[in-house]
């Protein structure tokens, strides 16, 4: 078995290992619980993109693992922002088309 | 069977499965994070079919705006949602919803069945021609050379497209500041993160859009990524979005499209044609317009993500 | 002496997967939130990282070494913010406010 194949192979337990990860999106119970499994994904997804890029020695890929990993706790961060918004900070629009 | 082709076929299920489930599910929050999945899963996607830059654009935009966006928009929503839980549409209503779905679905399925094998390919003619563009990546050339039309078309869709966001403000907010629905603690680790991570943040987005020149990359993939990270620091409240009445934002929203017109209507005098660059200066005009189109992008797609105007400016 | 990095390379992957199959198995298997955030910051750090560590030797130095050693440095603070944010959110009964 040769290095590429070797990459190859743990590219794609990896991401089978992710995916499998994936059925907490389905049981939750809670959205963090979801949130948890999307993050794990996009770390074993930066993984795979990262072995598959030097197995093939395709350099564009590893660009586009480094966008996902410097994006990797946007997505997070931005739901745990949404998430735990108080009901009592409704912006001003919404209270006056509530009130009409 | 080979592995690779064993992996295609996972992650060809995979995402049938993932957006099946975005579809189905009832909990917006839920369906959001499915959606931010689905174009991780995508990203891989277009790794396998070899097309680097189109990987690139979905890992900054599905990896950074759209999840914002959406998660926004479901926030904005929530107080909304058990009320519209309860209305059940009647069973016309559904039952043409699920007919004109199954169309539209139908109607490409035939296209995509009956497209010509082998399909008809511009490709060697675009990389023929590269030479004369200066450029060195296929796809540079024709988002800026061959078919330039459609880049500056597209980048004027984004404003308009903010304009008709904009247009949602309430009248005494015209001209105030979008803002991020945020609580934000200045000594928090959020705090911390958006301290930190920026500056190598916006190191990377430049060097994306710079090897757009020759390798997959390009302004719209950069531009996507700097905006994420002024998203960023404004959601950790270490920032504020400018009202959009300032004059240094309106000028620098219409000036990538206005230089790229000027650029393009010039061609009629100095190479004969609209959109057409004189021989020699292609690399360097191409390279006016990307630079111009930045700070657009940058603005027009964190702007975007931000909403209507919903302060007026602290005097 | 390739054949030495050829082996710290199989060595390094293989843990790293490892890490990635802990990761899944916990977050599956664990019983509360708080619990499962280890076992995913657990595949964060230490499964990509080995990963990183081990595809070192095989890139071209300087830059594909220095996107790699980013990316991992990425991943990690990536790591601990989200990983606080989850956590608090988690205490908070992890879903919007009731």
């Amino acid at each position: 078995m040769t290095m590429p194949d070797f990459l190859l192979s743990a590219a794609a337990f990896v991401l089978v290992m992710v995916a499998l990860g994936l059925i907490r999106i389905l049981r939750g119970p809670e959205d963090v619980d979801r949130m948890m499994a999307a993050q794990l994904f996009g770390s074993g997804g930066i993984a795979a993109l990262l072995l598959l890029g030097v197995a093939t020695e395709a350099k564009a890929v590893i660009d586009v693992a480094l966008t996902l990993a410097l994006l990797a706790a946007f997505a997070s961060v931005a739901f745990v922002q949404g998430i735990s918004q108080p009901d009592s900070d409704d912006s001003d629009d919404f209270k006056e088309t509530r009130g009409k | 069977m080979t592995l690779a082709l064993a992996v295609d076929i996972g992650l060809a299920m995979l995402i049938l499965a993932m957006a099946g489930w975005t579809i189905a599910v009832r909990d917006t929050f839920a369906s959001v994070i499915g959606f931010v999945t689905y174009g991780l899963l995508l990203t891989l996607v277009w790794v396998r079919l070899a097309m680097p830059d189109v990987a690139l654009t979905e890992a900054a935009m599905g990896g950074g705006l759209t999840g914002a966006l959406l998660i926004g928009g479901a926030a904005r929503l929530r107080r909304t949602e058990a009320a519209v839980r309860t209305e059940r549409p009647g069973m016309l209503t559904r039952t043409l919803a699920a007919v004109l779905s199954a169309t539209v679905t139908a109607a490409l399925a035939i296209c995509v069945l009956n497209l010509p094998d082998p399909a008809p390919t511009l490709a060697p003619d675009a990389a023929a021609k590269l030479g004369s563009t200066g450029v060195g990546n296929p796809v540079t050339a024709v988002l800026l050379a061959y078919r330039s039309m459609d880049t500056l078309l597209e980048a004027i869709v984004v404003l308009l497209a903010l304009f008709g966001v904009w247009s949602l403000a309430h009248d005494r907010f015209w001209g105030g500041c979008p803002q991020l629905r945020t609580h934000a603690d200045s000594e928090g680790i959020l705090a911390y993160f958006a301290r930190i991570l920026p500056p190598i943040g916006i190191i990377v987005g430049v060097y994306i859009f710079w090897i757009g020149a020759d390798f997959p990359g390009g302004k719209f993939q950069g531009a996507t990524i700097l905006a994420a990270m002024w998203l960023l620091v404004i959601g950790a409240g270490l920032a504020y979005f400018p009202p959009i009445s300032q004059a240094w934002l309106r000028i620098l929203l219409v000036a990538g499209p206005l230089v790229f017109m000027v650029i393009g209507f010039a061609g009629i005098v100095t190479a004969g044609a609209v959109f057409a660059y004189p021989i020699g200066f292609a690399k360097p005009l191409i390279l006016a317009i990307e630079i111009a189109l930045m700070p657009t992008l940058v603005l027009a797609l964190a702007l975007l993500v931000a909403g209507a105007p919903q302060r007026m400016p602290p005097q | 002496m390739k054949i030495a990095w050829d082996i710290f390379t199989i060595v390094a992957v293989m843990a790293g997967s490892f890490f990635f199959l802990a990761g899944t198995v916990g977050l599956l298997r664990f019983p509360d939130p708080l619990t499962r955030l280890h076992a995913l910051t657990k595949a964060d750090n230490l499964g990509l990282g080995l990963v990183v560590l081990g595809l070192l030797p095989q890139t071209h130095w300087p830059l594909d070494t220095i996107k790699l050693i980013a990316i991992w440095l990425f991943a990690l603070l990536a790591g601990a913010t989200v990983g606080q944010l989850m956590a608090c959110t988690a205490r908070r009964g992890g879903g919007p406010p009731k």
